[in-house]
């Protein structure tokens, strides 16, 4: 099992425009732009909506490579979703290709990959989000955006300040993961060996002392927060005060300007 | 005269068990002055840690008080102000980290306390220069050392600005570099800052270098005075299950061949030019 192979939520820092965008802006313009992708019907929209991602990649210098390893658990999903499409669509007119009882049709072809687009475009746009916003900073924004519905009794702060000791916690978490599993081999433990059975078998005497030891640190972090005076947050500042700047508008104006785009390609008869 | 900052009045205290409650401290009296360094020496379970955890009302008494400032910690009304007061340093810096980044984690405590985010920034980066981890403010926590990681934990503590520091055996999971940095900035905290210092400890050597030392042992206080005072008592504190530093150790043993030496040398300095009188 190699732990430290996980990209899910990795942060590459850098100082392009894409990391110095406001948390909430890059977060708004993640919603327009899935809208968008949700939208597009045509190939000159979802053309449209794979160059916006491309010069979004381009600006942020986050690289296709990482883009494409953290797409490698999906990529399953991605196959399986496209093969259905293809078999599974039907059309007008003769079949292009006709074997046993299957028939792939021009729109199965069409509509397979519109989907596959769909699916790896979704999946970059919130990787480049992570990519380029500290969790922090994403937590952070994530409460300011959710935070009229604390006026609804929502436990808006509550939830991100869970998710910011989640963030916290899991290289800590890891690490110990690493020791304990060293600590059972020592003893003779096989992680690796036998069937599927055997291998969730093994990881009882993992995730024992994992959780047991999980529970004690948060025992332990409850009390020294308290100590710290926490106490909700109610009367609470911070010391990063999220400000909207001119480059947070622009970037809002684009994504607004995407849609609309989209939604005009879409009239065109394209197909 | 200084100010009385801590206090406590015939403090005991017994975890509720359904048998037999059993007593942890047993009637404990003790007046802290603003400003002084005291350490607090004892073998497990003797009741010190749990001693640490009343003196900013983690733990309520079962029978006495406590007063912090003269404020009693039972007064759930006044339970910010008395943490405000007396900020906790605990043994496993992980588990006190709360943020993943040095300067989130140090504005933690003055955030809750709602202080302007002007000045947080100004108090994290007083802290974080007090403990002189000023340059790894934008470092991930993880990444850090024990000590290093511990002395964050001090500078969120400080960051509150409190009077008084109590801290739990501080350098109990840290390497000898570790414990040397950690002690090293205790002390600075106390002679420039003028913070007291509570040190919960169980090292002989860190204890030695309070102003004050409190022995406990079955929860009571056994022993209190200056170090070098409480470390000539050599045979009380091995029957409490303590010994003495090296040096009193070395001293006491010549002493009982009818050496005439002072116990009072506690560190290696002090120890050698003893011997180098005696032998000249």
């Amino acid at each position: 099992m190699a732990l430290k192979d996980i990209t899910l939520g990795q942060f590459f820092p850098g100082n392009t425009v894409m990391h110095r965008l406001d948390p909430r802006t890059k977060l708004l313009l993640v919603v327009f732009y899935i809208v968008a992708l949700f939208m597009a019907k045509n190939i000159l929209s979802y053309g449209l909506m794979f160059v916006a991602l491309l010069s979004a990649v381009l600006i942020s210098k986050v690289g296709f490579k990482a883009l494409l390893k953290g797409m490698k658990p999906v990529f399953f999903i991605v196959v399986f979703t496209a093969v259905l499409n293809l078999f599974y669509t039907p059309g007008e007119g003769d079949p292009l290709v006709s074997f046993w009882i299957f028939n792939i049709y021009f729109e199965g072809i069409r509509t397979a990959f519109f989907m596959v687009m769909r699916i790896m475009m979704l999946i970059s746009c919130t990787f480049l989000l992570t990519y380029t916003t500290s969790p922090i900073l994403l937590t952070d924004g994530l409460e300011s955006l959710l935070g009229p519905l604390k006026k609804l009794h929502m436990p808006i702060h509550e939830l991100a300040m869970i998710m910011s000791i989640a963030l916290r916690f899991i290289p800590t978490l890891i690490e110990e993961t690493d020791k304990i599993m060293s600590a059972q081999k020592a003893r003779g433990a096989d992680f690796d060996g036998g069937n599927l059975i055997q291998k969730a078998k093994a990881l009882i005497p993992l995730l024992v002392p994992l959780f047991i030891s999980a529970f004690r640190r948060a025992d332990e972090l409850a009390v020294a927060m308290e100590c710290r005076c926490y106490h909700g947050g109610e009367g609470r500042t911070r010391m990063r005060q999220l400000k909207y700047v001119g480059r947070d508008y622009v970037g809002i104006t684009i994504g607004f300007l995407l849609c609309v785009a989209v939604w005009a390609l879409n009239r065109l008869g394209v197909f | 005269m200084s100010e009385l900052i801590l206090k406590t009045e015939s403090l005991t205290f017994s975890y509720p068990a359904e048998d037999a409650p059993k007593e942890v401290l047993n009637g404990v009296d003790l007046e802290i002055q603003e400003g002084s360094f005291v350490a607090v020496l004892g073998h497990n379970g003797s009741g010190k840690s749990t001693l640490a955890k009343h003196l900013n009302a983690i733990l309520l008494p079962s029978g006495g008080k406590v007063f912090v400032s003269g404020l009693d910690t039972c007064d759930e009304q006044k339970l910010l102000d008395i943490r405000r007061i007396v900020g906790m340093v605990f043994q496993n810096p992980d588990n006190q980290i709360v943020a993943n980044v040095v300067e989130e984690d140090c504005a933690f405590g003055p955030e809750n306390l709602g202080v302007p985010p002007l000045e947080i920034r100004q108090r994290v980066d007083e802290a974080l220069k007090a403990v002189g981890m000023y340059q790894f403010r934008e470092h991930a926590p993880h990444l850090l050392s024990g000590g290093q990681k511990q002395r964050i934990a001090i500078a969120g503590v400080l960051a509150m600005k409190p009077r008084c520091v109590v801290l739990d055996e501080p350098t109990a999971m840290l390497d000898p570099i570790g414990r040397r940095e950690v002690l090293e900035t205790i002390k600075k905290l106390n002679q420039e800052s003028g913070v007291t210092v509570v040190l919960i400890t169980h090292h002989m050597d860190e204890a030695a270098q309070a102003d004050r030392l409190i022995v406990m042992s079955g929860g009571k206080v056994v022993a209190d005075g200056a170090p070098q005072e409480v470390f000539q008592r050599v045979e009380e504190l091995k029957a409490v299950g303590l010994t003495v530093p090296e040096t009193v150790s070395l001293l006491y043993e010549l002493r009982k061949e009818g050496v005439d030496l002072p116990l009072d040398a506690l560190t290696v300095e002090e120890c050698a030019q003893a011997l180098y009188q005696i032998l000249q």
